[in-house]
């Protein structure tokens, strides 16, 4: 099982946490008018073997989001942070939204 | 009792004094305690256990454990009948009943054995070559037969009564196997200080020890080991005990079997626990299981392996036969030679090694044992069981004579046991010095030891052990004792080394006379794997999944390295090249009841309930799962079943006025001094310049533009508003703000809490809805100018806070009362009796439903994320000219005349219903495919007088007034409907505002 270090709530296993989806990306800002930009944040992905910056919430503890570091080759789980310090607009949403 | 033909004198680790009496097929036996099934099936001199799966050939054990994969049988009675248990895995109890499988009338006389006749026919690929490809129905045809024929086990259809638990556990040292090296990492492990679990799937500590004389030196080594381990503080025992798993991170599954316990379900015991372990640090001391031999009829009964032989021999006391055959490429299965001799009429050793270690040679010719070197196995005599072998010298098969015997023991070599360390994706490595795949390395802070990574003698094994022990106390951050260890007794026999010298033999030569057997569960022989290979199919993932080797209950424990070593030379590979196949978890099967643990039935998954659930189960609510809650569907002081009763309820709500439970609603509450700004990014619409006191409605979409959820927010103050959810949409909507929150616009100051929980909340729906107000809270004023449509007030009554939104989902006069949780069922009673002189009743979710598709408000059917706004007929709600959430891809969302969109569906047909999901065409055109939209909601409409429906149609409102065909084809129903507003009941909504 993997376990996520939470800066918050210490080692927990993930069944405690959501995933939210590649954290690689950058959201367009706000009101971003150019579809292009928003189709490809929304619907581009790759697919890296290797280590992967995605998105955890802890939603059964302190139901922080956080910017993960997972190993897709094989698990092991690198740095963790709180989203909200990884500076603004980054990332992609929770289930791809 | 007398003891069965095969019990011998020695002395075993069965409890003669304690007889037990167990049946199979319905004949009564008797065994010892400490006996297995197959060990007392042996001693009653039992051969035939069972037919092969394929061509229904007798069958015996092949081995004492876990390996085993010919006795299968179905144990226990009635809904405890567990199918596919492995004799050799059945601990012996009193009363235990036993059923042979795959054998009809009996295991005996099998009918099933025709198939034997046709075996030239039952080859690699049969099924497929003959029954899918051009005759591909026929396939339909023989299917049912061939499953039957070829059957194991049959699943039983009751439910399950016996209970299962499933717990976490955590330590620092986990050991998996407590034969030598992991009794050796144990101690050394718990001496320095960590927490240690020990493992063991067996009832007993020990592994191969237990197979070894009661009277040697090893049984002192190991009772002292046990117990020095059991005095131990921090050492935790667990047997029967089998780790199926190991997953990321250090975690194991163990699966804790009690069956030999018989546990009481109703006093609360369990049959199985899994524990889910996590370890800092993992010993593999998993061991190594002998392998067969491939020759031709290898598989006839009285045929096994040698260490098998053995075991039954000292730890069952059971000999299973009187003139033995001990056939082997090794030193290791002289032991069997040695220890059987004095116990039986005779033994000879037939070695397919041209040199034999003259140590070896001489104890052998001191017992008076005759070896055989250059052996080949020529043919097997006996059908239903052994009578003799035909051996021969050198390839030439020279100097051919029959030996009489009715054991043959065999070794082929042993394999380690490496599935777990390559659960996590590590490759086994091929050792050629030992003609075995060990593990190929392991993850941080795991270790091996013992017969695991080919150290088959014993003081090697306890040393890694031990070692292995130190470094994962070590990597857990204790120091290691420097206190040594019990030292283990040094290879007593010249066979018990290092050198372990082995002649790899993947195949017998000659194996093609009879049919030699690679796996003995699928049927699957040497033949199958030549044709396997001229058909293409030499990659062993290939081999595998054509000819289904390695693919039964036992899943090739005996057979995969065989296989690979025969395809290797067909290939003209070296094994190393070769590879494995992948090894994936459960090591063992796995009992799915197990698995589920506590999670059956109610407990399935949780159950949310509102704080009013006590009172509606008290009064005639008939409750229905919504989501993850349960909500009153309908009271049967409205009907006794659930068509009359909400007709009965809706009735109320149009007339008089209703009360109902909307404590499920999604409740978030948004705070801070960007509030404001926030709700107006993620909302379609306005509410920023919402005013304090009053509600709104609003959607929010999905970055990609598309419905994500509904609500109304009310505005309690210029930093605080109180916003609602739909109940399904609760928890994917707070997840979705405090992301946004997080992530996106971390410079907004704004806090989200959910307060679902702490807020009961009841709607009071009805014209006299604000009468009803009146009479519970006299004093206080509801009228239209205090509280408007869409006005909310917060007020105190008595001292209970209550927050008062009037809002409508019946399309009537409406008010949604929130009062703190534990209260809630007070101020329930209160409104319900004050009520009373006006008619007001509870009503449920049914009518709840159908009072808003009068009304066309959509809700969980339409508030589906594949439409936009403009396909439930919400454009104008949204708000361009500000950002918000989705705005982009909304706006460019798909559009055109084909695109489906809300329309309402009436029924034109008297007599006749419409159905939620019914497909809808254009009258007179064909019913087939997809048709042009389809019902999302639908009822029966008192105000009407008809079934109404709510659903998507191409075109939507341009077709008003059309008439169209509502087909359900599960029933076979058509139905004529017409277009019409979704809002079939006071457009104008007039009644809102009275």
């Amino acid at each position: 099982m993997l376990a996520i270090h939470c800066p918050l709530c210490g080692e927990r296993p993930y069944t405690e946490f959501r995933y939210g989806g590649d954290a690689s990306k950058r959201r367009p800002a706000l009101g971003t008018m150019a579809p292009e930009a928003w189709h490809d944040y929304l619907f581009l992905f790759d697919n890296p073997k290797g280590p992967h910056r995605e998105f955890w919430q802890h939603d059964q503890g302190c139901r922080q989001w956080l910017l993960v570091v997972r190993d897709t080759a094989t698990n092991a789980v690198g740095e963790v942070i709180l989203a909200r310090n990884a500076g603004a607009g980054a990332g992609e949403g929770p289930g791809g939204r | 009792m007398t003891p069965g033909p095969g019990r011998v004198r020695a002395a075993g680790r069965i409890d003669r004094d304690r007889p037990l009496g167990f049946s199979l097929d319905g004949r009564a036996l008797t065994g010892y305690q400490g006996d297995t099934l197959a060990s007392a099936l042996l001693a009653g001199g039992a051969r035939v256990i069972g037919r092969s799966f394929k061509y229904h050939r007798p069958r015996g054990f092949l081995t004492a454990g876990v390996d085993d994969p010919n006795g299968l049988f179905t144990v226990g009675e009635g809904d405890r009948a567990e199918p596919n248990a492995q004799g050799t895995m059945v601990e012996l109890t009193e009363g235990l009943s036993a059923r042979s499988q795959n054998a009809w009338p009996s295991v005996r006389f099998d009918l099933g054995a025709v198939n034997a006749w046709f075996a030239p026919l039952l080859r690699a690929g049969f099924y497929y070559k003959t029954f899918m490809g051009p005759t591909r129905r026929s396939w339909m045809t023989y299917e049912r037969l061939i499953r039957r024929a070829a059957g194991l086990g049959a699943a039983r259809h009751e439910p399950d009564p016996d209970r299962y638990e499933t717990r976490y556990a955590f330590t620092d040292v986990l050991v998996i196997g407590a034969g030598p090296a992991g009794l050796g990492a144990a101690l050394a492990a718990a001496r320095s200080g960590a927490r240690v679990m020990l493992a063991e799937q067996d009832g007993l500590l020990g592994g191969t020890l237990l197979a070894d004389p009661v009277t040697g030196d090893t049984e002192v080594w190991r009772t002292r080991m046990e117990a020095e381990l059991r005095s131990l503080a921090g050492l935790q025992i667990l047997r029967h005990t089998t780790a199926v798993g190991v997953y990321d991170g250090g975690t194991v599954v163990l699966v804790t079997r009690r069956d030999h316990c018989r546990p009481d379900p109703a006093a609360g015991e369990a049959l199985q626990i899994v524990t889910t372990v996590r370890a800092k640090a993992l010993i593999h001391a998993t061991g190594a299981i002998e392998r067969p031999l491939v020759f031709g009829d290898n598989d006839r009964p009285g045929i096994m392996l040698a260490s098998a032989a053995r075991a039954y021999l000292n730890r069952y006391a059971v000999a299973c036969g009187r003139r033995a055959v001990v056939l082997t490429n090794n030193d290791s299965a002289y032991a069997a030679a040695f220890d059987l001799l004095p116990h039986i009429d005779s033994v000879m050793v037939a070695d397919v090694r041209r040199d034999v270690h003259p140590s070896l040679a001489a104890q052998a010719a001191s017992l008076g044992i005759e070896v055989q070197t250059s052996a080949v196995v020529a043919g097997v005599l006996g059908r239903a069981a052994v009578r003799g072998v035909v051996l021969g010298r050198g390839e030439g098969r020279s100097r051919l004579r029959s030996i009489a015997c009715d054991l043959v023991c065999m070794s082929g070599g042993w394999s380690p046991l490496a599935h777990l360390s390559c659960h996590g994706g590590i490759k086994p490595r091929y050792r050629k010095d030992r003609a075995a795949f060990v593990p190929g390395g392991y993850a941080p802070g795991h270790f091996g030891a013992g017969a695991l990574t080919g150290a088959f003698s014993l003081p090697t094994a306890v040393e890694e052990g031990w070692e292995a022990g130190h470094l994962a106390a070590a990597f857990c951050g204790f120091t290691p004792a420097a206190q040594g260890l019990q030292s283990a007794p040094q290879a007593a026999a010249p066979w018990d080394s290092d050198s372990h010298r082995i002649e790899p033999v993947w195949q017998l030569p000659g194996a093609r006379a009879g049919k030699a057997f690679v796996d003995f569960q699928n049927d699957v022989t040497v033949r199958d794997l030549v044709i396997a290979h001229q058909e293409g199919y030499g990659s062993l993932e290939h081999l595998k999944r054509y000819t289904t080797l390695g693919m039964g209950t036992d899943q090739g424990k005996t057979s995969n390295i065989n296989a690979l070593g025969i395809m290797a030379g067909l290939r003209g590979i070296g094994l190393e090249d070769a590879g494995t196949t992948t090894f994936r978890p459960p090591f063992t099967a796995v009992r799915v009841g197990a698995l589920a643990g506590r999670h059956v039935g109610r407990h399935f998954r949780p159950m949310r309930r509102s704080s009013l659930h006590d009172w509606h189960l008290a009064h005639g609510a008939q409750m229905i799962e919504a989501g993850p809650w349960l909500r009153p569907w309908y009271y049967l002081w409205a009907g006794a079943t659930v068509e009359r009763a909400y007709l009965e309820e809706m009735r109320l709500v149009r007339h008089a006025v209703g009360l109902s439970d909307i404590s499920t609603l999604g409740k978030i509450d948004v705070q801070g001094p960007d509030a404001a700004e926030f709700l107006d990014r993620v909302y379609v619409n306005g509410f920023a310049r919402l005013p304090v006191g009053k509600a709104r409605y609003g959607v929010m979409l999905s970055d990609a533009g598309t419905i994500f959820d509904d609500g109304t927010t009310t505005r309690l103050a210029d930093t605080r508003y109180f916003m609602t959810t739909t109940t399904a949409g609760a928890e994917e909507v707070l997840c979705w703000l405090e992301f946004l929150l997080q992530t996106a616009w971390p410079d907004l100051r704004v806090h989200v809490t959910c307060v679902t929980d702490e807020w009961a909340g009841m709607a009071i729906a009805g014209p006299r809805a604000r009468d009803a107000l009146e009479r519970a809270f006299p004093g206080q004023d509801f009228s239209n100018p205090t509280l408007p449509h869409m006005g909310c007030r917060d007020l105190v009554v008595g001292r209970v806070p209550m927050r008062l939104i009037r809002l409508s989902f019946s399309g009537e006069l409406a008010y949604e009362l929130y009062v703190p949780a534990g209260l809630g069922p007070a101020v329930w009673e209160h409104m319900l009796l004050s009520g009373e002189p006006l008619g007001m009743r509870p009503y449920g979710l049914e009518a709840l439903a159908a009072l808003r598709i009068e009304k066309g408000h959509i809700a969980g059917s339409e508030v589906d994320p594949r439409l936009s706004l403009a396909d439930l007929g919400l454009g104008r709600l949204a708000r361009y000219e500000k950002p918000f959430v989705g705005r982009e891809l909304a706006a460019r969302a798909a559009s055109g005349p084909e695109r489906a969109s809300l329309v309402g569906i009436e029924c034109l047909e008297p007599g006749k219903r419409l159905r939620g999901g019914a497909i809808l065409f254009a009258a007179g055109e064909p019913v087939r495919g997809h048709g042009r939209g389809y019902v999302t909601s639908v009822t029966w409409s008192p105000t009407l007088e008809k079934f109404i429906a709510i659903g998507l149609f191409a075109g939507g409102l341009d077709h008003l007034g059309e008439e169209i065909v509502c087909a359900f084809p599960l029933k076979g129903e058509r139905v004529r409907a017409r277009i019409t507003s979704p809002v079939f009941l006071d457009p104008k909504g007039e009644r809102l505002h009275v």
